[in-house]
């Protein structure tokens, strides 16, 4: 890494202005003012349509494989979202991901020692 | 004004909303514990100095941009392209600032500024589904659930990037800990999904991210989150037009 000192501050100091101008933006800004209904129905969908999004490409190409496609990081995503859409918990669903994960990977380890 | 369960506990609605606000946001401990150890670990092997990591972690506080800068800045790309890149990771944020706005736009203006600094993902969708879920709660009751999600996650993100920076690579990559984050988003995000315009929407969503994977940071995100949402309102209205 060749920034000075400084530039190093620059970056953060402009990053953490920057992310909290972001946050502030419609919230700050716009207050109790109404809003349009068709903006209003827009963003009550914003949670489903911002994490499947940001999550995809992390469960098909993970980078602790290199973007290889993991089959048991695949069968443990879907096992949370089974789980936490049936149960609406999303405790439950975590369980039965972690569970699903690292005991698929800790099966994996042991077959060889079984053969 | 006072609940029942409330009254018993001795407690005022304000206080506690921002209890139940702990309550729901102690699990992702699990989550932030990890992450925030890892990219203190990022960071110092990236060259930061203590002050600079921490510096990174408090003021920016949002893990994501936060790789996305310290890995540029290992690259050594130029300082507008490192601010550029990792302030897009972060405009999804911008749509959760809007989203608040109906449920927190009457608070006072400090208070609104306050969540706004605490507004992250886990924050975010903790506190949006409880609003979904409850909307007679009134505005303060929802203000103090929100700072009641952030207490627990908070201090343990500052603290935890501490521990990272200290230890250093002393943390086997065999626990495989990047695979937390997408568990906890899917299993966050699933008990949403309550109507066929809420599928559509996350499909939709998934779909056009994977098709902009190589878009630079965030871009092909907010491409596919503007489309999902269109497709969560074309559906829901198709579906009340057949309602009635």
């Amino acid at each position: 890494m060749n920034y000075s000192t400084t530039e190093i501050w620059l970056i953060i100091l402009i990053m953490g202005i920057g992310t909290f101008l972001i946050r502030f933006s419609f919230l700050g800004m716009i207050g109790d003012r109404p809003m349009p209904s068709f903006v209003l129905r827009l963003l009550r969908f914003t949670p489903v349509a911002v994490l499947p999004g940001m999550v995809a490409p992390l469960v098909l190409w993970p980078a602790a494989t290199d973007g290889q496609t993991d089959p048991v990081r695949l069968l443990a995503a879907g096992m949370t979202v089974l789980v936490s859409f049936w149960t609406r918990n999303a405790l439950w669903g975590i369980l039965a991901g972690a569970v699903t994960f690292y005991g698929a990977i800790g099966v994996i380890d042991l077959l060889p020692m079984l053969r | 004004m006072t609940t029942s369960t409330a009254k018993k506990a001795g407690l005022s609605p304000a206080k506690s909303a921002f209890w139940a606000g702990v309550r729901d946001g102690a699990p992702f401990i699990l989550m932030a514990g990890p992450f925030a150890t890892l990219f203190g670990v990022v960071a110092t092997d990236a060259g930061l100095t203590l002050a600079q990591a921490m510096g990174f972690t408090v003021l920016v506080i949002a893990g994501a941009a936060q790789f996305a800068a310290v890995q540029l800045m290992v690259e050594n790309a130029s300082i507008a392209f490192v601010l550029l890149a990792a302030l897009a990771v972060n405009l999804r944020m911008a749509m959760y600032s809007a989203s608040l706005v109906p449920y927190l736009g009457s608070a006072p203006l400090w208070k609104r500024a306050c969540i706004a600094y605490l507004n992250f993902d886990q924050t975010y969708i903790t506190s949006v589904a409880r609003y979904e879920a409850r909307p007679e709660m009134p505005v303060p009751e929802r203000v103090a659930y929100f700072f009641g999600v952030a207490t627990p996650i908070t201090p343990l993100w500052f603290g935890m990037t501490l521990v990272g920076i200290l230890a250093g690579k002393a943390i086997p990559e065999a626990w495989a800990l990047d695979f937390i984050l997408p568990i906890m988003f899917l299993a966050m995000v699933a008990p949403m999904l309550k109507s066929l315009a809420h599928i559509a929407a996350a499909g939709m969503s998934m779909i056009v991210a994977l098709a902009l994977v190589d878009l630079p940071a965030g871009t092909g995100l907010l491409i596919a989150a503007g489309a999902a949402m269109v497709t969560g309102a074309l559906v829901e209205i198709w579906m009340e037009g057949r309602a009635k």
